[in-house]
């Protein structure tokens, strides 16, 4: 573990000092879950990310901030390669997750999006039921009876942190939730199928603080059994679920490591302009 | 700076509405109007006898429009059936599958052209690929030219509403590792169904008042509709003939058959209004 002095450049939001006590990890000592090496993006003609290089620990929630624009979303919409749902979008590099390159053409996109889910901005209820939004997945990965679908629509619920508040309306259209709680139905959506790494695009921008909190609390949850990576233009949010936190500016990744260190001793002096709020 | 006169904006605003008003009015009382004309000459024609019996000989009284009735419902069924699966499959290539493609681009113009060609030269395209080569009218023809008309109206719709679901639904759908075509099918379809719905059913109640593509190929008939291979009766082409006779209650029936087509039409658009409004109200 690397000793990290402790000498807050800037007043870190309260929560940091607190929240999560204990050493500060090196991410380079951790097992890596993603490693990307080179990336560059690009929307048709222009370019969005340059030469990405970072390594996603496993079993962590990792956050990735930065301004409007910087490249946040569209670095973790490469993991998955749903940016190919668009013809002009273009992806150059490496970025392996377990070892195998999602970007060589000979990936099983299926398999690839199994293992690695998706909570957007907005929440993305399906137009059905609560109960088939979540077997959705299920159905499509497995084959299962009945009972077994309705236990992993109720496990997924629950570890998504909204059963209680939907169990006896199963069958009613998932669109009648509240903003927050359709979100946590997307994110037991995406549990229902067994990820191991999940990647959140800003889920609470579209949401009240009272149902951010709860997502956070979720997120707290997660990092227990998932690799998380949370695209966040919330420093604060950032500051209080993750473990480890990358800077992006302009489409670089500006500066990666620990949460606690990247806020209150950065090593780039963008990052510190970024997170005492003088740009961004 | 000066500040702007607010009398000129004013004064704009209230000549923009004075010929506002009266446009929409005009609009509004032509079809007052046309209502009014068509119920109150079509209303004695009604009978139980007029939705269950043949046609008679010109000069005799009583009788029905029974077969026209039955012939128009039928053809517009297989119209639909013909036309508008082709239509949604069409639709869902232009939105989902090939947006941006040559051949979407291609499919899109002549779509167009399609939806702009008048009904006749669709009815005399018809009599030429199916009439003539057949050597008579018939009920399929009929059918095949009001699918062609369909077809276009079903395919632009599909398309817009489809377009009208957000990418979101779809990426999180792909990002579930659902393929594409599941996706569109489970997804997608599902979130703009009432749409659909309302699309082919607006594309059913313009065909339903056609005439001139059925002129040239179902024609009409005085018998009850046995086959499709044969010339079938039909409402329009009915009003058609009976309108331009001698014949007063011929005459009458003529009215009597635009009434029922005019409250067709109008029951149709209004059901697919409930439709859309159903869905506005979920989504609320």
């Amino acid at each position: 573990m690397m000793a990290v002095e402790e000498r807050a450049l800037v007043q870190p939001p309260s929560e940091v000092a607190t929240q999560r006590p204990g050493e500060i990890e090196d991410a380079a000592t951790l097992p890596a879950k993603v490693t990307v090496r080179n990336l560059n993006f690009f929307y048709g003609g222009q370019q969005a990310l340059y030469d990405n290089s970072i390594s996603i620990p496993a079993l962590r929630v990792t956050a990735v901030i930065g301004p409007s624009g910087c490249g946040k979303s569209t670095h973790i919409r490469v993991y998955n390669r749903i940016f190919e749902l668009y013809r002009s979008h273009r992806a150059e590099g490496i970025v392996e997750i377990d070892g195998e390159n999602v970007l060589s053409p000979s990936t099983d996109l299926l398999k690839l999006r199994k293992k690695v889910g998706m909570i957007f901005q907005r929440p993305t209820p399906f137009p059905m039921s609560i109960f088939d939004n979540i077997a959705y997945g299920v159905k499509l990965h497995y084959r299962a009876s009945r009972s077994e679908i309705t236990d992993r629509v109720e496990d997924a619920l629950k570890r998504g942190a909204l059963w209680e508040e939907v169990r006896g309306k199963l069958s009613e259209p998932a669109t009648a939730l509240s903003g927050g709680q359709q979100q946590r139905l997307c994110i037991a959506r995406a549990i229902a199928v067994e990820p191991e790494l999940i990647l959140m695009d800003e889920p609470c921008s579209a949401i009240d603080p009272v149902a951010t909190s709860k997502i956070e609390d979720l997120i707290e949850i997660l990092r227990d059994s998932y690799t998380v990576v949370l695209v966040t233009h919330n420093m604060q949010q950032a500051a209080r679920v993750s473990d480890f936190t990358a800077f992006f500016y302009k489409g670089h990744i500006v500066e990666f490591g620990a949460t606690k260190k990247i806020f209150t001793n950065p090593e780039n002096r963008q990052t510190e302009d970024y997170i005492t709020g003088r740009f961004g | 700076m000066q500040p702007r006169s607010r009398t000129h904006r004013r004064a704009a605003d209230a000549t923009i509405r004075v010929i506002m008003v009266p446009a929409a009015l005009i609009g509004i009382a032509v079809l007052a109007w046309i209502l009014w004309e068509v119920i109150v000459r079509g209303v004695g024609a009604i009978t139980p006898a007029f939705f269950t019996e043949l046609p008679t000989p010109p000069g005799m009284e009583g009788g029905g429009l029974g077969n026209a009735i039955l012939g128009t419902a039928l053809m517009t069924l297989a119209a639909t059936v013909l036309g508008a699966p082709i239509g949604l499959l069409a639709g869902i290539f232009l939105a989902e599958f090939g947006p941006s493609s040559r051949i979407a681009t291609a499919v899109r113009f002549t779509t167009n052209l399609l939806m702009g060609t008048p009904s006749i030269i669709i009815g005399i395209f018809v009599y030429a690929i199916l009439v003539l080569p057949i050597g008579h009218f018939s009920g399929w023809a009929g059918a095949a030219a009001l699918a062609t008309l369909i077809l276009p109206v079903v395919m632009r719709t599909t398309e817009d509403m489809l377009n009208l679901v957000p990418d979101e639904l779809r990426e999180s759908g792909l990002a579930l590792g659902a393929p594409r075509w599941r996706v569109t099918l489970g997804i997608i379809f599902r979130a703009a169904k009432t749409g659909l719905v309302t699309g082919v059913l607006l594309a059913v109640a313009r065909v339903s008042g056609e005439t001139a593509p059925l002129l040239f190929t179902a024609l009409n008939s005085f018998y009850w509709p046995q086959s499709f291979g044969e010339p079938t009766a039909n409402l329009t082409v009915t009003i058609f003939n009976y309108a331009m006779s001698p014949y007063s209650d011929w005459q009458q029936k003529a009215w009597g058959a635009s009434l029922l087509i005019t409250v067709s039409v109008l029951v149709v658009a209004v059901l697919a209004r409930f439709v859309i409004k159903d869905r506005k109200g979920r989504a609320a």
